[in-house]
Formats: structure tokens, sequence, C-alpha cells
């Protein structure tokens, strides 16, 4: 998003005298600060996947040297693995779920706190806190404790708990990322303390009232960041795994309702030792966040209003 | 700014409004604190009141469960497992904050080749799903005889790996003015002392959000863990939970969730600490991209 505007750093003041000493010495310097960098990025990123490609040709075990299958990982990915197809839908299912869910909680807290005068540093804190806390261990095993049998949720609507129940397992782990609005939301906050007071003034004058103005300033002058937001949580929401983990003990279950799509992986990789078919898994989810990234830039076309457009 | 001028054209009548908003702020947030009462209330109950009954308080407080907690798990002390996490932790916040931050001066500052490709690509690994690396990651350490250290955990991010930190820092460079490196060029300092000298000092906010953060996640992180270690006394906290979702048995749950309310305390208290750091690093992350 940002690459656009990078190349218009201007040269400062590089073109001075007639040395052409300290420009090449610092080319040299640029490269070792970049040093840490170039390494992580070919050792740790650019080599693994070109190897996790290759892999994901293969039948691997971590002890036995690879063996070349051809496609055959995918092959039986797509036509001969139910459980494949299972993690597919419930991960599909849960970013369904779980991103719009938050986005539209983010959304309204924000719109609530903007025009706040007395305790908004305090809310925009706690209501940001979960964020930090959710991701954790500690609150994966409360989730697990509270929508279990017996937990709060049984005793508030007597169904014997979410997560023994195949059909509502995936709605508590949804719910604890929706719990973690908070980071969206701040940014949401951020967004709109930063659309121009002018703007409202001059709709209040045209005579837009509290709604209009909402629909034709708000929601055009935030579009950027709802667009951020999406992309954030969406590349998010597709690797969940703790929650789902912690509520299934490592499982997936019952009846592979919290099977999410990196649990699937890591049983087939780590658990079963099949690291090509585990290879072949990881490639698919990355072309499919990736097209799905895609797809989100195309459409924002047509809803993403940028203000700045051509002055920038 | 856009307080004053939004509630200057209708002040008086609003109040009711004002209340409602408060109201409805307040419900929300006791729904949102109810878990974290709750694993505080259950870390000080007794095994047969955990789920016997919706009372969230105890009917007394059962502080063995803490002792229990101290005792560890699996013959391995809480402060071991503490120590561990913290090791980890503190060794991935160094590495963040210093490779990052030389990554981050580079593409902010420096000119060289390639560099609108280059740092076009570190954007694109922001977004690069970690499962996508993670397997050739751990058969690399794996042939390096590294799987079962803490290798794995802290060295990449001595390798600038987590890009997100690189942009953050970007952005906040960005924001410098340029007029301080030239004064320091014609005061004779080359690149890498106005870097260490004037850039750096200056550039501290986002090295604290960037600690800050990076300490979060790493004692959050669970995955990596999970496949990169086995022996129990290299456990962290957060692996040492996790044996307690295998076996866990109802009168478990007492000593579970003490060793949780152990674990959470350290994010809370640097939340309380940094608060403003973190929402605002949250809030101009997303910003100024």
């Amino acid at each position: 998003m940002t690459t656009t505007q990078t190349p218009a750093a201007p040269p400062a003041r590089a073109a001075a005298p007639t040395k052409r000493r300290p420009k090449r010495q610092r080319e040299g310097a640029a490269w070792v600060f970049l040093s840490p960098w170039v390494l992580g990025a070919t050792v740790l990123t650019l080599l693994p996947m070109v190897v996790s490609l290759y892999l994901s040709f293969t039948d691997y075990d971590l002890f036995n040297p690879p063996h070349w299958v051809g496609l055959r990982n995918y092959v039986q990915m797509f036509t001969e693995d139910p459980r494949y197809w299972r993690s597919v839908m419930t991960t599909l299912t849960y970013v369904v779920i779980a991103v719009p869910l938050q986005l539209a909680l983010a959304l309204v807290v924000a719109l609530a706190l903007k025009n706040m005068r007395h305790g908004k540093g305090f809310y925009r804190s706690a209501f940001y806190a979960p964020s930090l806390l959710g991701a954790s261990m500690s609150i994966a095993l409360v989730w697990r404790a509270l929508f279990n049998d017996g937990g709060t949720v049984d005793h508030l609507f007597g169904n014997g708990g979410w997560i023994n129940r195949p059909g509502w397992s995936l709605l508590a782990v949804a719910l604890l990322t929706v719990w973690q609005f908070g980071a969206p939301m701040v940014i949401f906050l951020a967004g709109l303390q930063q659309i121009p007071a002018e703007l409202y003034e001059a709709a209040a004058v045209d005579g837009a009232g509290k709604w209009r103005q909402f629909v034709s300033v708000t929601v055009p002058m935030l579009s950027p960041v709802l667009f951020f937001n999406l992309v954030l949580q969406t590349i998010q929401a597709f690797q969940v795994f703790t929650p789902a983990f912690a509520v299934s003990a490592g499982k997936g279950g019952p009846a592979d309702s919290t099977l999410v799509y990196t649990l699937y992986l890591y049983d087939r990789g780590f658990v079963a030792s099949h690291m090509g078919y585990a290879s072949a898994m990881a490639w698919v989810l990355l072309l499919v966040i990736g097209a799905v990234t895609a797809v989100l830039f195309r459409t924002s076309r047509s809803w993403v209003f940028y203000a700045s457009e051509g002055d920038r | 700014m856009t307080t004053t001028a939004s509630t200057a054209v209708s002040r008086k009548p609003i109040r009711w409004g004002r209340v409602a908003v408060h109201l409805g702020c307040l419900a929300a947030l006791l729904v949102m604190l109810y878990p974290l009462a709750w694993l505080l209330a259950t870390s000080l109950k007794p095994a047969n009141e955990v789920i016997a009954s919706l009372d969230l308080l105890p009917s007394h407080l059962e502080w063995s469960n803490y002792k229990t907690a101290f005792e560890g798990v699996n013959d391995v002390s809480i402060w071991r497992l503490l120590g561990n996490s913290l090791l980890i932790a503190g060794g991935a916040v160094l590495g963040n904050v210093i490779s990052c931050s030389l990554a981050a001066y580079a593409f902010a500052r420096l000119r060289f080749r390639m560099r609108g490709p280059l740092f076009a690509f570190m954007i694109a690994t922001i977004m690069l799903p970690h499962h996508a690396v993670l397997i050739p990651q751990y058969i690399i350490f794996n042939k390096l005889g590294l799987v079962n250290t803490y290798w794995p955990l802290i060295l990449p991010k001595f390798l600038a790996t987590e890009a997100f930190f690189v942009f953050l820092i970007v952005q906040f460079m960005r924001g410098l003015p340029r007029e301080l490196e030239e004064a320091a060029r014609i005061d004779g300092c080359g690149p890498f002392r106005s870097f260490f000298k004037v850039i750096l000092p200056l550039t501290r906010p986002a090295l604290i959000t960037t600690a800050i953060f990076t300490f979060i996640w790493t004692w959050n992180d669970f995955f990596t863990q999970l496949i990169y270690l086995f022996d129990p006394d290299k456990f962290t906290l957060t692996l040492a939970l996790r044996s307690f979702v295998d076996a866990s048995s109802q009168s478990a749950f007492g000593p579970m969730f003490a060793m949780s309310v152990i674990a959470l305390l350290p994010i809370v208290l640097f939340f309380l600490a940094f608060q403003r750091f973190l929402v605002e690093g949250m809030a101009s992350s997303g910003l100024k991209g």
C-alpha cells in the first residue's frame, strides 16, 4: 500500500560537491544496516518458501530424504481427504462469523467514544486490554471453561455448554476473536479523529442531519481505515490456532467442528509427520490468503475513498 | 478538535444521549471484563465450587491454589517456567529492537540500489502467513540440531523477520526532520554516528512500542513454542498451561487458573505502565500506512 510513496525521498544534499566517494560509502553503509534483514529475508523467508514449495511435491517425514511424488499431495488433499475440506469449511465459517462481528463492534464502539468528553481515554484503554490478553493460553483456557459443560454459558442458556456441541463450538472460538475488538476499535477511533471538522460543518450547513453526515462524511472518509482493518483482521483470522487448540485439547473436536486449517496443518505436519502434505497445505493457505487480499484490494476501488488522492 | 465542532451545533438537548452512551459503554465493559473477573475469582475458588454455581465470589479464598501453582508442573518449578518465558521474551525484544531499527534506518533514510523493490518485498512479508515458512524453518533448525533449544525462538528476531516492526519504525523515522542529520553530517558524522547519536535517541517512542508489542506477542506465543520445545524443564508458562489442557480434571481447575493469572500478570503490568504507547502505537500503525 505504502510502496508507491516511498521512492519520493528527496536526494537530500547528495548532489552537493563533486566528491563521489561519500555516496558509494553510504551505499555500503546502507547494506551494513540492512544486513540482518537481508539475511533473515533470504534464509528465513525466501528460501523456506521455495523449499516448502518443493516439499509440497514430495513425501517427507523429517527422517528419510524427501521422495518426489508429483502432485499427489494436492490430489489427495482436494479429492480424497474429507478432513481437509472439513478444515477449509471450518476456517471459512470462522472468518465469515468472526471478522464482520468484530469489525462491526469495533466501529460502533469507536463511534460512541468519538465525541465523548469525559472518560474517553479510560474506555479506550479498557476496551483495548482484551486485545493484548486474548491471544494468551490463559484466556483460551478461561474460554474453554466458560463455554464448557457447567460453565457460565451453560448456566445462562442451559444447553450444556457450547464446546461439546458441534454446531456451537466454533461460535465460542469466534466470540473470543470478537472479544478482542479493541485493536481495530483504536484504529477506527484514530481514523475518525482525523476527519476534518469542516466537512461536518459544511454538511450541517447544507442541512444534513446526523445520519446523513454519517453516510456522506464519516463512511467515505473512514473507508481507507475500514479497508485496512478488514484486510488485517481477515488475514489474521485465516491463521487462528491457539483458541481452537485449547477448546478442543488440540484435536479440533467435537466432530472436527473446531478443526481450523492451521490446526489440521499442525496435525498433519507435526503430529503425523507428513511434512510434504503439510507443506502443500501451507502453500494453498498462502495462495488463498493472497487471493483473498487481492480480491479485497480489487473491490476496494469501488468503495474505498482516498481523500488525499492527487495532492500527495 | 472534532469534538468541539460537532457538539457545538447541538449542545443542550444531547445530555441524555451522553448519559445513554456512558451507560451503554459501562454495560459493554462489564460484559468484556467478566472473563477476567471470572478468571481471578476462579483462581481463588475451592475445587468443588468452580462449576457448581454462577456465583462469581468464592465462599472462602482458597490460597492453596496459588501454592499448588507455585510448585509448578511436571516437577518443574514455576520460577523456572517464568524464567524461561522471560528469557525468550527478553531475547526477542532485544533482537527486534536492534535488527528492526537498523533495517528501518536504511529504508527510511539511506539510498541504495533496489530500495523500492526491497521495501515492497518487506511490506509483503508483513502479510505473509507464518505457516508458509514454518515447516522449512523447522527443518533448517532441526538440521542444525537446534530444535528443543531457544535459538529458533530468538534468532529470527535478530534477523528482522518481524517486518511489521520495521515498517512501524520506518514510518516513525520518516517523520523526523532531515535537517538534524544534515547538521550532523556537516559536523562530520557518517551514517553510523548520525544513526546512533541523532536518529536512534529520537526514535525512542517507536522503539518502546516495538519492545512492548514484541514482549507481549512473544509472551503469548504458543504455536512456535509448541513445535520447538519438548523438555518440560525448557517449557514456558504457556506450554506448562497447555499440559493442563490434556489432563485437566475438575480438581486441577483452581491451580490451573492460578497459574493462568500468574502468566497474565506481566502483560497486565506492561499494559498499565505503557498503555499510552500501546494504544497510540496501535492507532498509528493503521493510519500512516
